[in-house]
């Protein structure tokens, strides 16, 4: 292969064009990414961005060195636009292709927006110029905020804004956020920690729309409408209701697409010297939205594109963490909602536990809330398998 | 010199973290104590809560590792090394001596070097172990 090309300029990418070096790979690299930022790490945005413990050089992935050693062309600020049929063709927003010998899809995924006009107060959180955005306006004034979603982005963007002394109210659509991914015990105590941090917690009622001040599109905001007729007053509402991985720009491919670009358990779409990685890849049927998911699928897939087809496939255990309201969330493993909880030390009332989930198997998954030796070594243990 | 703690309240394989700014971590590494700065190079987490492994901790978050001897990393993400400081045992004791900068003169290529091969075997071994 003479040339690669990276379409994604983000963890997963960067962590491809790494791959592709560490496996000797001393051809063209081309990595193309829409955003204007080299390589940033996203966690940070909802928590010590926000909050103005970090700064924005503190969120660099990589350094000079690093990337002279990596002897990549950068192309930033320009989106993808197409791939050929054959995978062959990479092309660009501004009109420019980049003809590629392999490509190595890292385009990840884009904040889902509530549908409706645009108004002023309305903010996602997902790149760096939303967290700057937010971040400005957090720092002006106190602020009446509705977070729209209780999942991890919501919660953890709450627990920021409600330590900057703002008033939040964090609103679900389900009778418990993080359900799916927690089970109901787990879910209840996660619930509970947006108590201890002095914010609401409204579920069991979707959004219905948004208020505004009757300047129509591109006005402010004013309230959230719930479905249950309830209207809550808000000047700041952070929208956090999931992702939409960025497959658009593959429409014209013959890539299939489904929530995700589908992929074997190699990270390889029906074209072998095209793979995909991170929050945009459907790897074996499962897409991942975790940051360690988008450091290790690179390095399966990258060893695939290069041989030509899938010698390697990706196991390891899922893990994500999240930090709120001052407690450390880690959760590993695989939990398929059958399991019984066992809480294995510590207790939720003191706060800090390692609970695991069980089934007839044995531990199938942990979860632990500011316990990190014990959850490290449950981790390592599904590791081993 | 800064105490730490009896040496027999620091068994093979655990740690102890001094909240000094910043905050060390001090290691009985199979007998062999080492001490090197607490917080992880990456982000926000105590390598005392780490796994240790040999000479070798990983870091609880993100799974970075740091040699004990040296305080560089083996693998990323970290890219940067944490500092380490000399233990001493005086009548049953340990201590600490801090260091103000004891890597400066280490080249960073060399640690991204070290930093990339390694995380490049280690991220496969994992992912094809299960």
């Amino acid at each position: 292969m003479r040339t690669v090309t990276v379409v994604g300029a983000s963890l997963a990418g960067l962590s491809a064009a790494r791959a592709l070096r560490a496996e000797g790979f001393d051809g063209r690299l081309v990595v193309i990414g829409a955003e204007q930022h080299l390589p940033y790490d996203r966690p940070p945005l909802s928590k010590e961005f926000l909050t103005g413990k970090a700064d924005e050089s503190q969120l660099a992935l990589s350094d000079d060195e690093e990337r002279a050693e990596l002897d990549a062309e950068w192309l930033l600020g320009v989106r993808a636009t197409g791939l050929d049929a054959r995978g062959r063709t990479v092309v660009l927003a501004d009109g420019r292709t980049v003809a590629s010998d392999g490509v190595v899809i890292a385009t990840g995924a884009r904040a889902r927006p509530l549908p409706g006009p645009w108004l002023r107060g309305v903010h996602t959180l997902r790149t760096l110029d939303d967290a700057r955005e937010l971040r400005d306006r957090l720092t002006e004034g106190r602020h009446r905020i509705v977070v729209v979603g209780g999942g991890f982005i919501g919660a953890e963007t709450a627990s920021s804004c409600a330590a900057l002394g703002h008033d939040v109210t964090v609103v679900e659509a389900a009778t418990l956020p993080l359900m799916p991914q927690l089970g109901r015990d787990m879910a209840e105590f996660c619930a509970g920690l947006h108590q201890r941090g002095g914010v609401r917690l409204v579920c069991g009622t979707g959004v219905a729309g948004l208020r505004d001040d009757g300047t129509g599109d591109g006005g402010a905001v004013t309230g959230v409408a719930l479905a249950d007729g309830r209207v809550l007053p808000a000047d700041l509402v952070v929208v956090g209701i999931g992702a939409v991985p960025e497959t658009g720009w593959l429409s014209g491919s013959t890539l299939a697409v489904d929530d995700g670009v589908l992929c074997d358990d190699g990270g390889v779409t029906a074209l072998p010297q095209v793979v995909a990685v991170g929050d945009v890849a459907r790897i074996g049927g499962v897409r991942h939205e975790h940051w360690t998911s988008a450091t290790q699928q690179p390095v399966v897939a990258a060893r695939n594109l290069l041989a030509g087809r899938t010698v390697e496939h990706l196991g390891g255990t899922p893990y994500f963490w999240s930090d709120q309201y001052g407690a450390r969330i880690q959760f590993a493993g695989r939990r398929h909602g059958g399991e019984t909880v066992r809480i294995a030390e510590g207790s939720p009332e003191e706060g800090s536990f390692l609970a695991l989930y069980e089934d007839e198997s044995g531990t199938t998954a942990a979860l632990a809330v500011d316990r990190p030796r014990p959850f490290m070594r449950v981790r390592r243990g599904l590791r081993m398998g | 010199m800064i105490p730490v703690c009896r040496l027999e309240d620091l068994p093979a394989g655990e740690a102890v973290r001094l909240d000094l700014t910043p905050p060390v971590a001090v290691f009985n590494a199979d007998g062999e104590l080492y001490a090197i700065d607490d917080t992880c190079s990456h982000q926000d987490a105590s390598l005392s809560e780490g796994w240790l492994e040999g000479c070798q901790v990983e870091c609880p978050l993100h799974a970075a590792s740091f040699d004990l001897r040296t305080g560089m990393p083996t693998c990323l993400p970290a890219r940067r090394p944490v500092r380490t400081h000399q233990v001493s045992v005086v009548e049953g004791m340990v201590y600490v001596h801090t260091t103000a900068d004891v890597f400066a003169q280490v080249p960073a290529d060399a640690v991204a070097h070290a930093a990339a091969d390694a995380y490049a075997r280690t991220a496969v071994e994992e992912g094809s172990a299960a």
